[in-house]
């Protein structure tokens, strides 16, 4: 190996682009004659289009089309999908009603699309958007969750607004746990609504060639893939040979650019019924109003302990919020990503979960950073922590009596996951020990001689990634396989490109993993070429959620390398007149074992492509593509502590202290990993302390830009203090287990944890904004 | 429509312009400066951030007639040829950016701030970016970059 760069913190290699201005985002490029798009908004929540009338807009300067639902009628475009069915407590599945890409009937959210307008440029286009008359019919809303089943129908498909009714677990079983208990703690907690917030808008820009007929979409994709996909077979028919979709830079994703959404659709359609390219490009109020938001679960949580604090059952009733539409992903969400990791890091014999997911006059919820579960470890640990104060135990002390032992590994657990393996304790002693535990009283008590409330809150996470094992999630509900796809490619000259169906939007792939490639082909790094985002490049792929990239991805890469190497090793063997099995591959060496005969692999690839020395049998070229399909989930787990310090006076919270303990499994790039656990606590944080998506009762969204949504500021957030502890992923060649979610998962209940602790409340529901804040340290003092 | 006249990272540019047409979209659109990025509608991102006359400016606040005369930096006026600025350098040294889309404007903000105070306290740094906003990195590298830049004394 030239340098062994895994396990370096090798500089980002996409840097430079970015630094300096030359980043490639969809809304940078043009084509030729391309028409801007603008989409008419419904302005109500919850009312039936009697009539859209286009006539004074079709008058405006540049105004080239509008048009509505009964356009893509016409041309048979169908309906955006839900791509998990899952089956309710009754052996139903789901239910699924259209979401159309323009409205053909009823609008269902502010934010919904009731019509398009193209027009020469954006600024004509947005005029004549003003000048479309929709005549609504207003109908009532509703925008409550915990209401949706009383509340006025959304959809003739789901009587009662119900989309399931699903059950985790057995009744009878849960029931006996619980009549053993010596102590039950009760919890009522919502995980508050979340906008994404990726920082790049999304867009679309789509061009038809009518002499080919092929399509381009140049869309903000985390998976161009399967973007493909959905479009192909399930929304416009256009056979996949002539989609090419291309997911170029993309700034920031956490979900909310996985589905397929409506304003990409409407432009791929409509690029060939006006016969020039049409672009579009969201505005940070309409992300707001129409990207899928994250979370939004009422929950009523039950935990059963014995007389030594031992877990003896938990009862989890939730109600999800879908939101208007079932998302691409939604439906599996709050179930197969949320109640199976109800378990946590413990050894909870019974688990019992209800989730009934409703539809509501609001944005479509979906999948966003931790998916699941991050709601399912704010159930558990904000739920530890209410026990342990009602028992008067120590938060860690209860923990560490319930974790999993290293020895019970593989544990299976009792909502169908088996974790590989783990060391619970090794983390949540490491973060002990850096937060200096034993000094957090002294520390109290030095804050409270400067009038300020200090806390301290534990949250010890698991995550299921790298997802997933296609037979289980088919198993499951899921409508795709979750493989994923590679082609290591050398070049006659000894350069390598890699091609891979993961996607990068912030995350470092190119230099991720082009360190496992330099180091696994022994070539340097600078000759390694990572290739993504391009359907017209890259054979195949899932792309880039639930911290899948390297642990799927990067293990499909290892696995191409792998027959690179068994190819490279038979023309080595006939290059040294050898037999293939003397040949031994290292450091980028063939080398015919016990001698100095070697070949390096720029020979081999040369040789590979200029045959004139070959094996007979042996096909030129080294060009080997693998897909890699995961055997079982990843699961990494750690501890998060965070300190609090709350001025009573003005509710304000400061985070003083962090520290992060993550157990990822083998780290390649120790720099890029960090930046993940940052970025993911400040998202965690800003849930736990800022963000909330709040409708009012008409549905009118009111959090609707910056100015009311409360995003996380550097002056928010402090340094982090991040630790490793490290077990390595049993299951896949890398050993990795994947780190884009941890921080967003560990933090919310950390903090929560934190500020009921320093306000000496047994609970209060997420943000914890200066004004909630504030009364309860009020009601405090008035109580003391 | 009238005709605006910028110099924009050292170069004389006039074009013809809507009178509403924002400096930004003048850079990204008429100049194809397309480094300048659009992260909201409400002054709020950041992305936006350029030097007007030698201070930052959210280019998405200002009209391009507003700068009419006046001298623009972007970013990708930053660099001296291949060699990067040291502001830039210290972004990629401690890993300060991750998806690239606010990196732009937290780089010219940044340089400002330096400008404006060569060795600002960490909270003093993470005050003056209230009007940068990063959903990738929690701010921490970017917060660390800064420092370092402003420890080698040459951030500005």
């Amino acid at each position: 190996m030239p340098d062994g760069s895994v396990g370096q913190a090798v500089k980002r290699r996409e840097d430079q682009r970015f630094l300096t201005g030359k980043g490639r985002y969809v809304d940078d490029l043009h084509r030729q004659g391309e028409l801007a798009a603008v989409f008419v908004r419904s302005t109500h929540a919850h009312a039936t289009v009697r009539n859209v009338d286009k006539s004074a807009a079709m008058q405006s300067p540049g105004v080239v089309a509008i048009f509505v639902g009964s356009d893509m009628e016409e041309d048979s475009i169908g309906s955006l999908p839900c791509g998990w069915t899952v089956t309710d407590r009754h052996g139903e599945p789901h239910k699924s009603p259209p979401h159309f890409p323009l409205i053909r009937d009823k609008v269902r959210y502010v934010g919904d699309h009731v019509a398009v307008v193209l027009a020469e440029t954006l600024e004509q286009a947005r005029d004549a958007a003003e000048l479309v008359e929709v005549d609504y019919e207003e109908l009532p809303a509703n925008v409550s969750p915990a209401a949706a089943m009383g509340a006025p129908l959304l959809h003739e498909e789901a009587p009662d607004n119900l989309c399931y009714d699903w059950v985790l677990g057995e009744e009878e079983a849960i029931n006996e746990a619980f009549s053993k208990a010596h102590h039950v703690t009760k919890v009522d907690l919502v995980n508050n609504r979340l906008i994404p917030n990726a920082m790049e808008p999304r867009a679309a820009i789509a061009e038809y060639d009518s002499g080919t007929e092929d399509y381009t979409l140049w869309s903000t994709s985390q998976n161009p893939h399967v973007l493909r996909l959905i479009l192909s077979a399930f929304v416009t028919g256009i056979p996949e040979t002539k989609l090419r979709i291309i997911a170029p830079d993309v700034g920031g994703g956490f979900g909310s650019k996985i589905y397929c959404y409506a304003e990409e659709t409407v432009c791929l359609w409509a690029c060939k019924r006006v016969g020039r390219p049409v672009r579009w490009t969201g505005d940070r109020s309409e992300a707001f109003l129409a990207d899928a938001h994250g979370r939004d679960h009422v929950t009523h949580v039950e935990l059963a302990m014995d007389e030594k604090g031992e877990f003896l059952g938990l009862k989890v009733d939730t109600t999800a919020n879908m939101g208007a539409y079932l998302s691409n992903f939604a439906s599996c969400v709050p179930t197969y990503l949320y109640a199976t990791l109800l378990a946590g890091q413990y050894r909870t014999p019974v688990v019992y979960c209800n989730v009934k997911a409703v539809f509501t006059n609001t944005a479509p919820v979906d999948a966003y950073r931790g998916a699941g579960r991050p709601e399912a470890t704010y159930v558990l640990e904000r739920t530890i922590e209410v026990a342990a104060r009602e028992l008067g135990v120590d938060p860690a002390e209860l923990r560490k009596r319930n974790f999993i032992q290293p020895d019970q590994f593989p544990y299976q657990t009792p909502v169908a996951l088996t974790y590989d393996i783990g060391d619970y304790e090794a983390s949540l002693n490491k973060a002990m020990s850096m937060i200096d535990h034993a000094g957090f009283a002294a520390r109290k008590a030095e804050a409270k001689a400067r009038g300020k409330l200090r806390g301290i809150g534990f949250s010890a996470y698991i995550e299921a990634c790298g997802i997933a094992p296609s037979s289980v999630v088919g198993s499951l509900g899921a409508g795709v396989g979750l493989w994923e796809s590679a082609q290591v490619r050398f070049n006659a000259t000894g350069t390598v490109s890699v091609l891979t169906g993961s996607h990068a939007h912030g995350q470092g792939h190119e230099t991720t993993f082009s360190q496992v490639v330099a180091d696994t082909l022994g070539v340097p790094i600078e000759n390694v070429e990572i290739v993504h985002g391009d359907t017209g490049q890259v054979p195949m792929g899932m792309g880039t959620y639930g911290s899948r990239s390297l642990a799927v991805g990067g293990s499909a890469i290892m696995r191409a390398c792998g027959k690179v190497i068994d190819k490279g090793k038979k023309i080595a063997a006939h290059l040294l007149e050898a037999s293939v099995e003397d040949i031994e591959f290292k450091d980028g060496n063939f080398t015919v074992a016990g001698t100095d005969k070697t070949k390096s692999m720029a020979e081999i690839a040369f040789t590979a492509y200029v045959p004139h020395n070959y094996p007979e049998d042996l096909e030129p070229g080294l060009d080997e593509t693998a897909f890699y399909d995961p055997l079982n989930f990843t699961y990494p787990a750690g501890t998060h502590i965070c300190e609090v310090e709350i001025d009573p006076e003005t509710g304000v919270t400061e985070i003083v202290d962090w520290v992060a303990v993550d157990d990822f499994g083998k780290v390649i790039n120790p720099m890029i990993v960090e930046g993940q656990v940052h970025g993911g606590i400040a998202q965690g944080m800003g849930q736990a302390l800022l963000e909330h998506g709040v409708y009012d009762e008409s549905g009118q969204l009111l959090t609707g830009s910056y100015m009311d949504y409360c995003m996380p500021r550097a002056d928010d957030l402090p340094f982090f203090r991040v630790g490793l502890t490290e077990t390595a992923c049993t299951h896949n060649p890398l050993g990795v287990k994947g780190c884009g979610e941890a921080g967003a998962i560990a933090a919310p209940p950390a903090i929560i944890n934190a500020v009921t602790d320093a306000l000496g409340v047994l609970h209060m529901d997420m943000p914890a904004t200066p004004e909630k804040v504030w009364r309860l340290a009020q009601q405090a003092a008035a109580a003391e | 429509m009238p005709t605006v006249t910028i110099t924009v990272n050292g170069q004389q540019e006039s074009r013809e312009v809507e009178g509403r047409t924002l400096l930004v979209q003048f850079l990204r659109e008429h100049l194809n400066l397309t480094g300048t990025h659009v992260g909201c509608d409400t002054s709020q991102c950041g992305a936006c951030v350029v030097h007007l006359n030698g201070k930052s400016v959210k280019s998405c606040t200002l009209l391009a007639v507003q700068a009419e005369g006046g001298e623009v930096t972007t970013i990708e006026g930053l660099a001296s040829g291949s060699q990067l600025h040291p502001m830039q350098e210290a972004f990629r040294e401690h890993h300060g950016l991750q998806c690239g889309f606010c990196t732009p404007g937290m780089v010219m903000s940044a340089v400002d701030l330096l400008q404006k105070k060569a060795n600002p306290s960490e909270q003093e740094i993470r005050e003056w970016l209230e009007g940068n906003i990063c959903r990738c990195t929690g701010y921490h590298n970017i917060v660390n970059a800064i420092q370092h830049a402003a420890q080698q004394g040459s951030g500005a």
